[in-house]
Formats: C-alpha cells, structure tokens, sequence
C-alpha cells in the first residue's frame, strides 16, 4: 500500500483544490493521518473509496474528538478488496459552540450512519446531509452531551453515606441549598 | 476551495450512491400498525427495541432505538487509568469476555510497543478459541429457541458453556467476568493438570459439533424458516461496515486472523468458512463451521503450547504512562471486528477511548434485511445478526 | 401448637396446620419469575435456569414474558436511566402478590458503572426491593440462595396485623409513579415515599 505522503499526492492529484494536511501520530502504532478541510470531504471520500489503487470500501470506525480548541471526527478506513489499510482521515470544526457542523460520510460509506449519529449525541457535532440525525443513546429530550470534557454530571449520588473530596463539596452545597429553601420558605 | 460545479456534481452523486433501503409500498389501504418491540420482549437479546410499521404481517418501516443499557463505558474509561478499565471491557460483550479483554490488551501494548512471551499468546489463543466456540453454541441456541422449540438446544448449548466455564472458573477466578489479560501477557499462568484438563473438553467438543449438526442443520422447520429470509448483499454488506460471521456468510472472505495476523494466528493452520447465499440459513452454518475451525485451532494450539513466562518481568503494568500518540488495536471477536481507538496524552489516564462495537455497526443494515418480510421473520433475522446489548449501547 | 405433637400427629395420618401456613407454603412453592434480562447477570440468570443450577426445581417452573402472569422480577443487570420508566411501569402492571430480587452490584447501588451519567444508582430508588444478592456477576448458586431467601420471607408473612402482605392491604401503596424523562436527569430523581435519602455525614475526614 501507498504510504502516507503518496496518497496524500493523490488526493491533491484526482481532487483539485483539496486542503489535505498530514497530522502526525508521535507514537509509530499507526501511521500519520490525513487532515481534511471539510469542504471537499466528500469528494476525497469518494476518491478513496473509487480509486483502483486503494479502493478503500470498508470504514471501520468514526469516532469523535474533544479538544480544547474544536470537535474532531476521525474516520478509519481499510480495504476489503486489497486487504490494506488503516487510512485515516480527520475534520475539525470551526470551534466548539455555535460552528459545529460537518459534512456526513453516510452517502459515502453506510456504516457512518450509527456511529455519526452516537456522535451527534454525545458531542454535539451536527452532520450536515446525514438521512436521520437524531439522538441514538440518550433519550430524545437531553439537552446535554456528555462526551464532552466540560459536561457537569447530574447531582444524583452525591448522597452517599461516606461522600469524600467532591462529591462531599457538591452534596454540602446542595444541602446548604435546600436548606436556605426551606428557611425562606417558613419565613415568608 | 470547491468550485460550484464540483459541489453540485457532488451532490448528485450523492443521492445516488446511497445505498439506502427502497421504500415498500403498503398493499391496502389504511394505517399502518405501528408496533414497537422491546425493550421489555422475549426475542430481543436483552433491551432493545425495534419500531415496526407493519401492513398485516409485513414490515414496511422499521427502526432500531438503541441506548437502553449505555452505561458511559468511555466516558469512565477516560477518568480511569489504563488497568483499571481492563474489568469495564470485560462487561462489553458479556458473553465473550475473554476477547473483549484482548482486544484492550493489543491495543494498549500497540500504544507501548510492549512485546508478550509465547506462552501467553498461546494461552490467549486457546482461550479465544474456547470463549468463540461457546458463544456460536449459545447464540445458535438462542437463534433456535426463537423460532420455537423451547429451549432445548439452549440447554445443550449451555451445557457445553459449562464446561468451558469451569475451566475459565479454575483459569482466572471467575466464570464469566475473567479480567485475565494484562499489557504485556496474562495475569496468571495454567498448570499443566489445567492443560490437560482442557484437552479433555476439547476432546469432547467436536462431539458436540457433530450432534448439533445432526439434530438442526438438516431440520425441515430450520431450513423452511431461515433459508432465503434476510438476504445480504456482499456490496452492501462491506459498505455497511459489517464483520464477522455476518459478512462471511455474504461470502465476503475478510477474517482479521488471516489479514492481520494478530498474535500468533499465522502459524495456525485453518480455514474461512463462507456463505453463498447470505441469508439466514447460511450465518448459522457459518457458526457450526467456525466450531469446527476453532477446534482444529485449539488442538493444533494445545499441542504446541511450550512452558515459560506469561508475563514480561520488566513490563509495566501499574503507573503506565505510554507515549504520547494513536493506537488502533483490533481483533475478530466472535460477534465480528472488535477495536480500542486509544489517543494518549502522556498521562495515566487515555484521553480518549473508544470502542468500535461490532454488534452496532453489524445492525445498521436491519432495516434494510426486514423490508417486505413476516414479523416472525424479523426475529429470526434479527438473532441471526447475534448481538449482544452490552456492546451495542456500551 | 407444638411442633413435636404436630409432628407425631402426623406420623399417624393426621396433617394439623393453619391457614396461614398452608397459604403461604402454596404461595412460596409456585413463584414465576418474569422473563426480564437487562445486562450480564440475565446470562447468569438463564444459566440457573440451564440443566445444572436448575431453578425449576424450587418453584420456578416457568419464566413467564408477560408481567400479568409473573410473581417474581429479577431485576438483572444495569437499570440505566433511560430503562427506568420501563422497569417501574412493568412493576406496575404486575398483580400482587408481587416480589422483587435486585440481582447483582449494579441494580443494588449502580455498580461499576455509578459514574455513568446514565446509570440509575440502584433500582431501589424507585421501587420497593425484597432481597438484593451482591456480585459482579453473581453465580448462580447465589441467586439460588436468594431464591430460598425470599421463600423463606414469604412463610414467614402473617397474614393479618401490621407485617401482612400488601395484597391483603388495602391502604397500601400499589401503584408506583413512573420517572419521566426530564432534560438533564429523570424527574423525579427518586421515590422519597421509597427511597429515604441518606444524611450526608458531613465531617471532611470521613
């Protein structure tokens, strides 16, 4: 199979224009990735999966990203044919609060479709052409997304006999809380 | 950077590369029934539930609804340290423990670069094998006993299980929950009276096959019943992302034994069983043929299996800090492709972990399989896929 | 009456009992469970089932899929937060005489798992538990034990004054409010009527 920088080459060869980056992996358990602009996604998606040489049809893994400054989805690719691979290949998104959209590879590869969907649960990133987005593991009215490092969990076992550390310093706010309640409650 | 004409070129290919399933038209008029199964029902391997929209007895809409046991696998993992997350996977795939812990302790010594002894791979071969033979036997038990006979090849399934449990039971500690692989090798080694121990059941497990097969594979009902429902194309079965038994008997030939030769599979000498049809007929064949591989792997395994360490005296196994980076460590587990995806940052715990579950990505073709079919059908077809809850919702 | 003359008695064709007993040792005798697996322990549960840990043999005879015809729900396995109204509306539409085993560590307390944020910490938040079995999972013979245990609670039942079964109750509480699904958690959290929430010992050294 190509290494890295070769097919890199031919990305920018069949797709003109593309943005395509090398992301490098420090550890030599996989090889460097592919940063793609989402813009041309799809169609760099549609070169790999077409291509002779590649022909990477099989996407094992999309899994989501929570990095300080954006979301990332990182898409592993193999090829079943050729009995190569892994190609993987990665889109950020803009920030983490309100450009949170990238486009679906589920035209591209069928088994995007759950797994873009569990990402949209549990990070919130929103994928534009996807055929049904909607919450896969949570229930339907959540608000949150709890992947994401920033999420502050329910306070529902923070009323343990032996509470310690944090879980002892939410339980005492909430209890100093109820408290003030009830006694705004008699008084007035 | 896309000029507007490559995007809209992009765009009709899009709708027509979709692969998605043809709509079916009801045959009266009228509503449509909508039913949802689970996540409380007898057939669904644990909470689970399907939205049918039925016409009579046809479906013509069906929808999977999925986190019922989620229980934040990753996200625990990722406040945890790397061994403290090895007893979590084993609650993954609660029928084949043995592999889920594999499948961790490959990608974690991929992060390291952390070399395992011989012997160990020796033993996690014969584990694997062990913990592949009794969940065929159990999932075609259950496969069974949803198209109505009650049970009894579930009991002779379980008692082949029992077997094999106690032989984990007397390995490790435990009978299901083995927390057995460490990074590096196993936690403990076999004694010699546990070897020959398993070669006595193993002895005995091609004796099961061969009843299994006598009682079921020639079986009018079975054949009726399963032969020519649920069909799977092999171009739609790849783009899917389906692996394991699945995509064999789509006769799609892709086993991560032979293609990436993890531990010590290339020195095995088996083969991959592959169906012609697709159907439900041919992924429980696919089972009793795969029994019958991994007794040859086992018998090849225990007699090759040497004395020596299981476990690297230098390795690292508490405090581990591996290097900074990507590891993506996969194996074929009974239920098809099982991967960690690790992204370590240096520190004790991963900073992201995930977990490619073949049990969900396996059901994303569902619908498309149970179009246009009975109801009682859906159900064969649905424990045809063989899944197991624990890893679809993690 | 002395159970030694009930017991010559006996040995010389005459069967003395009561009431009380012989209703409680038909109940205890014939108690079917519901088909109701959620996680790992419903492997360990259908392996009691299996030829070798047989719980037919104590009563069991049937696991019954439908909650009107069942007596006994082991809940095992992980109650999540998304299966709890489920769990208490399957509760609900179960007839008394009704019992409830909470089998393994996570439908006592939540488990492993009581980081998720999904998990319910424990299923007796929201419905009354008769016996919980520890375990990750817990063998068979333990759920066998707790079987035997829960027999031995119901012979042990009088059937009038303060500790009679809530069937022959008729100011018990029989019908459970169902948890719905709120925006950040399920509302409500939990049963107080249940469920008493424990005092937080407030001393840091603890």
């Amino acid at each position: 199979m190509k290494t890295v920088e070769e097919i890199k080459s031919a990305i920018e060869a069949a797709v003109p224009g593309a943005p395509v980056e090398i992301a490098p992996n420090p550890n030599p358990a996989l090889p460097h990735s592919l940063r793609v602009a989402p813009e041309c996604a799809l169609a760099v998606a549609k070169f790999l999966r077409d291509d002779e040489e590649l022909k990477l049809d099989f996407l094992s893994n999309v899994t989501g990203v929570d990095w300080p400054e954006s979301l990332e989805a990182v898409y592993h690719l193999y090829s079943v044919e050729k009995k190569h691979g892994p190609v993987i290949i990665r889109m950020h998104t803009v920030n983490r609060t309100d450009q949170v959209e990238l486009p679906s590879l589920t035209p591209i590869w069928r088994s995007a479709e759950f797994q873009e969907r569990e990402i949209f649960d549990l990070y919130g990133i929103v994928f534009t052409g996807h055929p049904d987005l909607r919450r896969l593991l949570m229930w339907e009215g959540f608000k949150d997304h709890p992947m994401r490092k920033d999420y502050r969990e329910p306070d529902d076992f923070e009323y343990e006999p032996t509470a310690h550390d944090e879980v002892l310093k939410r339980a005492q706010a909430n209890q100093a809380v109820a408290a003030g309640q009830k006694e705004s409650g008699a008084g007035a | 950077m896309s000029d507007t004409q490559s995007h809209s070129a992009i765009l009709a290919d899009r709708l027509e590369g979709w692969n998605r399933p043809t709509a079916i038209v009801p045959q009266n008029e009228g509503e449509l029934l909508e039913v949802a199964m689970g996540p409380h029902h007898p057939s669904t391997h644990g909470v689970f539930r399907m939205d049918v929209a039925l016409d009579g007895e046809r479906v013509i809409r069906l929808r999977p609804v999925f986190g019922y046991l989620h229980r934040n696998h990753e996200k625990i993992a990722e406040g945890i340290s790397y061994l403290a997350s090895m007893p979590y996977t084993d609650r993954l795939d609660y029928i084949c423990p043995i592999t889920n812990n594999w499948a961790y302790a490959l990608a974690v010594e991929k992060l390291t670069g952390q070399a395992v002894p011989e012997r160990a791979e020796y033993l996690r071969v014969i584990l694997g094998e062990l913990t592949r033979y009794q969940n065929h036997a159990s999932s075609i038990g259950f496969l069974i006993q949803e198209m109505g006979a009650s049970g009894t090849p579930l009991m002779y399934a379980y008692r082949e299980r029992e077997k094999i449990l106690d032989l984990f039971e007397e390995l490790t500690g435990a009978r299901m929950m083995v927390n057995y692989m460490r990074f590096g090798g196993c936690r403990v080694d076999a004694s010699q009276g546990w070897l020959e121990r398993t070669r006595k059941v193993v002895a005995g497990l091609a004796g099961f096959a061969d009843e299994f097969d006598r009682l079921l594979s020639t079986n009018e009902i079975l054949m009726a019943r399963t032969q020519g429902v649920g069909v799977l194309r092999p171009e739609l079965a790849v783009n899917a992302g389906v692996t394991g038994p699945m995509l064999r008997a789509s006769s799609v030939n892709y086993d991560i034994r032979k293609v990436d030769g993890y531990g010590i599979y290339s020195r095995f000498n088996f083969r991959v069983p592959l169906g012609d049809h697709g159907d439900v007929y041919d992924r429980y064949m696919i089972r009793v043929l795969e029994m019958r591989e991994s007794i040859k792997i086992l018998e090849q395994a225990l007699k090759e299996i040497q004395p020596g360490p299981v476990m690297d005296p230098k390795a690292k196994i508490r405090g581990l800090r591996p290097k900074a980076g990507e590891a993506y460590g996969r194996i074929e587990a009974p239920k098809g492709e099982l991967g960690f995806y690790l992204i370590s940052d240096g520190g004790p715990n991963p900073y992201r972990y995930r977990v490619r579950p073949p049990s969900l990505i396996n059901l994303t073709v569902l619908e498309d399989m149970c179009l246009g079919v009975n109801v009682a059908d859906v159900v064969l077809i649905f424990g045809s896929v063989d899944i197991v809850l624990g890893e679809v919702d993690r | 009456m002395d159970e030694g003359l009930k017991i010559e008695l006996g040995k010389q064709g005459v069967l003395v009992t009561t009431i009380q007993e012989l209703y409680n040792w038909g109940r205890r005798n014939s108690i079917w469970p519901m088909q109701f697996g959620l996680a790992c322990c419903a492997i360990e549960m259908i392996a009691t089932t299996m030829a070798r840990y047989d719980l037919a043999r104590f009563g069991a005879e049937v696991f019954r899929p439908s909650p009107r015809q069942a007596d006994l729900m082991i809940i095992s396995g992980t109650v999540t937060k998304k299966m709890a109204p489920q769990v208490v509306r399957l509760y609900n539409q179960m007839a008394e005489p009704r019992y409830v085993i909470a089998m393994g560590a996570c439908a006592i307390s939540g488990g492993p798992f009581k980081q998720g944020y999904n998990v319910l910490k424990g299923i007796d938040r929201y419905i009354p538990v008769d016996v919980h079995i520890p375990g990750c999972p817990p063998r068979p013979e333990a759920l066998i034990q707790a079987f035997m245990t829960l027999q031995k609670k119901i012979d042990g039942q009088h059937l009038t004054g303060e500790d009679r079964p809530r069937h022959l109750n008729s100011e018990a509480q029989g019908e459970f409010p169902v948890p719905v699904f709120g925006e950040h958690d399920l509302e409500p959290a939990s049963n107080p009527g249940v469920w008493p929430v424990p005092v937080v010992n407030k001393s840091a050294n603890s």
